[in-house]
């Protein structure tokens, strides 16, 4: 059985993954916060955090790409006690892509020509899973410069959960693709090969060839820097097996999450990269799901309409009229939490072969929106 | 649009492709694909026929599209546009990329007049346009759950797509939501139910605290719901961004297995319910209709 103290204490690098709209980012976050509660050292929550709803319940107003650190104070105020420190920031890919941009460019000429390329924003922001590449290039980043103990990543929400870990693979192949060749063909030579003639004649029609020499320019800019991407880009591809670096899913105990967190726990496996826990997020207390509940709930659906109503309604000093009408209520609707419940059950113990920890955090009253309610949920990532 | 498979699944058919499936009468089913798309362009617009001659030209072309802006994505909505241009279909319902990537998608016909100056396509994105920005032909429904994300992003989708598409949104579905079960008063006595534990256990078991946790849970579920709703129906009603009023329209949690034709008639009956107040009094007198 593995232990979630013991993966926040032994790694350097943990990537939170998982489908859209299951708490990842606030997940992401509740880990930092019990990195930091357990162990001294510095740690770091790299987030997406589109909605910006985090950078509120950190209570910092605002942040970018350069860490910011969560004030003692301000988890003195909310009563979330911290050994260690606690820092945040943002992925900014439009930022990240200049960065790259800059440090891989073999000199100031070809900087400036891909920045200034009218297409430049539109294909980075596009091609070869630019988001997910960028977030494991900025992991990379910070954790080559050595100034934290741990980072935690948000993985960006993708349509496939695969992107994340065949980013820079992707990356790499890029570079080396009849695509990037055909792309950068002179555009005169082009019309003399006789195997693509045809091609690029419908090619002109439809794109029209202003177009296609613009793409054709980014590209050959781009091609300079391809030593320095290539070598970028297995690098990271090498933290993501490291064995420093794990993996954490977040799920949620619906049908389609917990689809997609078996598929990518599967997957992880496969690729020989380590998936060191399951979160089953905002679960339903298993109790519910138990025979005891179930008798009970017809038991309660014969008795309300006879004496127990009265006796109740005495007993509170409430209308019986009421008193009947929510005890046959509360019996009637039982069913349908009972069998959500059920269900979760079933795709809890699924889930719990595949991982070497699985933690379920309770379904919690409303929704978090500080740091203390973030404090709270730290508390669940504990193995029981 | 979103090729996962789950639209078969729906309707409960084998894989669904390119060539649209009958799968009820009058109901047909297709699965995107933008190589498909693109040889039906090439066959209807620039008139070459032969693809077998020419196969590579449409994996080299596939290439393209991948890192050219707009290609492929207006491979898709162009076989959407010119369906609808067609008046092949009195009804075309597009299952849409989430919601991040429909903006891109959508817009795509706009990027494409921004970004290629001369050519075929574009030439050819002003009718698309013509079809897209038209509100008695195109609307967007957005379909949200009463979770905060879910309603933080429908907020956002629905300003994006004023600001950088001609789309008009025309509805947002609000989809498991959860009924109310107590009345405020009735809530009163949920509140206090806890005094009487001692006499529900003796006269139904040990389980009536579990049978009222439940209650509890799925009232508290309610609640924050109904909070993220009332939000979004106020974002809705003082919006700039949106120039006519966009209903909410729910449909209330099922319960019911996940996926399969059998969820879908369920949802398409509440749907139904929603949309055509009128129809629950014909069945009531007696028939379905359709």
């Amino acid at each position: 059985m593995g232990d979630l103290d013991n993966l926040l204490a032994s790694r350097e690098m943990i990537l939170v993954a998982g489908s859209g709209g299951v708490g990842k980012t606030t997940m992401a976050a509740a880990l930092g916060i019990a990195a930091a509660a357990r162990q001294k050292g510095r740690v770091l929550v790299l987030t997406v955090d589109p909605a910006r709803r985090l950078a509120t319940a950190l209570g910092v107003d605002e942040f970018g790409n350069t860490p910011t650190r969560i004030e003692p104070s301000a988890f003195a105020e909310s009563g979330v006690k911290v050994r260690g420190e606690v820092w945040v920031a943002m992925l900014d890919t439009k930022a990240g892509w200049d960065e790259l941009i800059t440090q891989q460019a073999p000199d100031a000429e070809i900087r400036d020509a891909v920045l200034a390329n009218p297409l430049y924003e539109n294909i980075t922001s596009r091609f070869v899973h630019s988001h997910e590449y960028l977030a494991m290039e900025q992991l990379h980043d910070l954790h080559a410069r050595g100034e934290f103990d741990l980072v935690i990543v948000d993985t960006p929400p993708s349509r496939n959960a695969l992107s994340i870990l065949d980013a820079p693979s992707r990356m790499v192949e890029f570079f080396g693709s009849r695509l990037l060749r055909w792309l950068t063909v002179p555009y005169r030579s082009r019309l003399f090969t006789v195997a693509s003639r045809p091609f690029y004649q419908v090619a002109d029609r439809v794109l029209g060839s202003r177009f296609l020499q613009d793409i054709a320019d980014f590209f050959v800019l781009f091609q300079a820097m391809e030593s320095g991407f290539v070598r970028r880009a297995r690098e990271v591809e090498a933290l993501l097996v490291d064995p420093r670096t794990a993996f954490v899913v977040v799920t949620t105990l619906e049908t389609a999450p917990s689809h997609e967190a078996r598929f990518l726990a599967r997957s992880l496996v496969e690729r020989e990269m380590c998936l060191g826990a399951i979160i089953a997020n905002r679960v339903l207390p298993e109790a519910l799901a138990s025979r005891a509940g179930a008798d009970s709930a017809v038991a309660l659906l014969d008795a309300a309409p006879g004496p127990l109503s009265d006796a109740v309604a005495d007993q509170l000093g409430a209308p019986v009229k009421q008193v009947r009408s929510v005890l046959t209520q509360i019996a009637t609707r039982f069913d349908d939490v009972a069998l959500v419940a059920a269900r979760e059950s079933d795709r809890r113990s699924e889930l719990a072969s595949m991982a070497p920890t699985l933690l379920s955090v309770p379904w919690v009253d409303g929704d978090i929106h500080d740091l203390a309610g973030l404090g709270r949920l730290a508390g669940y990532l504990r193995n029981a | 649009m979103d090729a996962k498979g789950a639209l078969a699944n729906a309707f409960d058919v084998g894989e669904l492709v390119f060539e649209p499936t009958e799968v009820s009468p009058d109901l047909f089913a297709m699965a995107m694909n933008t190589e498909d798309s693109l040889r039906e362009y090439l066959r209807l617009f620039v008139r070459i026929p032969l693809l077998g001659r020419i196969g590579p030209l449409a994996s080299t072309f596939d290439f393209v599209a991948d890192a050219a802006p707009g290609v492929k994505e207006i491979l898709g909505v162009g076989k959407l546009c010119y369906e609808a241009r067609e008046r092949n279909y009195d009804l075309i319902v597009v299952d849409a990329e989430a919601s991040g990537h429909i903006v891109s998608q959508i817009g795509a016909p706009r990027v494409i007049r921004d970004l290629v100056q001369v050519g075929l396509v574009r030439d050819q994105t002003q009718w698309m346009l013509d079809i897209l920005d038209d509100p008695a032909r195109t609307g967007v429904a957005v379909v949200t759950t009463p979770e905060e994300m879910p309603v933080t992003e429908t907020i956002e989708l629905l300003g994006r797509l004023r600001a950088e598409t001609g789309v008009h949104p025309s509805a947002v579905i609000a989809n498991r939501v959860l009924p109310a079960m107590f009345t405020r008063r009735e809530q009163v006595v949920v509140d206090r139910l806890d005094e009487a534990m001692g006499l529900l256990v003796d006269a139904v078991g040990p389980g009536a605290r579990t049978v009222l946790e439940a209650a509890r849970l799925t009232e508290s579920r309610r609640a924050t719901g109904a909070t993220h709703l009332d939000r979004l129906r106020s974002w809705i009603d003082r919006a700039d961004e949106l120039d006519a009023h966009v209903p909410i329209i729910g449909v209330p949690e099922l319960f019911a297995r996940a996926a399969g034709p059998r969820v879908v008639s369920l949802v398409a009956d509440a749907l139904r319910d929603e949309l055509d107040p009128d129809h629950v009094r014909t069945a009531a007198r007696g028939g379905r209709r359709g």
